[in-house]
């Protein structure tokens, strides 16, 4: 079953602090086959996770 | 190793990383005068134990091997005279992602496109924007977050030190990105050149 923006979201989330299992990786990789917003939030994550460091390590 | 194999490490080396150090704790901490007192506290045990350094990681790192423990041991002493937060903290911080989707789990706002974000690293305004949504986000979050983002320490580790089950703190942290996420987009990203 495919889920929806806010547990993709939660994926998402969690992709950056655990691996993922296999089932859950597919099912968010299903979601965001068919939803550009929340590939946009999967990118700003990501951005996210930089920013914070590159800050922290001076600009 | 021998002594002569190390690097040279001077007090005015390892003065040189205080501006870093300091950012660093503050970004945790959130308390300029904690922040200090930890920097210092790091400076000190440095040049008490510099015979430690192994020369086998660069000073900064193993300055901010030091200074993760003297934060933590604020945070603890904080922590003791200062609980964080109620469950009625606790509720208004849920609503805040709850806003965020719709009863059938959509995107309530469309998320924008913010076209190449790599961009505003450069930009001085950026920094400042980025800043303050840091700072607005719920002390407690924040705290989760900057261990995991700042302090890179792992959930297990964070879940331990702050005493909170792994599912709250994977809460804490979805919250803090999409409460960030969300100040950046309204703050930054809207109206900027992609």
């Amino acid at each position: 079953m495919i889920p929806n923006c806010k547990e993709t979201s939660q994926l998402l989330s969690q992709a950056q602090d655990r691996p993922l299992g296999f089932i859950e990786r597919l099912r968010m990789r299903l979601h965001l086959a068919i939803c550009d917003r929340c590939r946009r939030v999967s990118k700003q994550f990501d951005f996210l996770r930089a920013a914070v460091r590159r800050y922290r390590d001076g600009e | 190793m021998s002594a002569d194999a190390s690097p040279a490490i001077t007090p005015e080396a390892i003065e040189a990383e205080r501006d870093y150090l300091l950012r660093y704790a503050t970004l945790q901490l959130r308390n300029p005068a904690q922040a200090e007192d930890a920097v210092q506290e790091t400076l000190l045990a440095a040049l008490e134990g510099l015979e430690r350094f192994s020369g086998r990681s660069t000073l900064r790192t193993w300055l901010t091997g030091i200074l993760k423990h003297k934060i933590i041991d604020h945070l603890r002493r904080s922590g003791r005279e200062r609980p964080l937060g109620s469950d009625d903290d606790e509720r208004a911080e849920t609503e805040i992602v709850d806003a965020l989707f719709a009863g059938d789990g959509h995107w309530r706002g469309v998320p924008a496109d913010w076209g190449s974000p790599a961009k505003s690293l450069e930009n001085s305004r950026f920094w400042k924007a980025f800043e303050l949504c840091l700072q607005r986000l719920p002390v407690r979050t924040a705290r989760v977050f900057t261990m995991r983002e700042v302090m890179e320490m792992s959930t297990d580790d964070i879940c331990q030190e702050l005493e909170i089950s792994t599912t709250n703190c994977w809460v804490m942290l979805h919250r803090a990105r999409l409460t960030l996420r969300e100040c950046l987009e309204m703050t930054w990203f809207d109206g900027q050149p992609s």
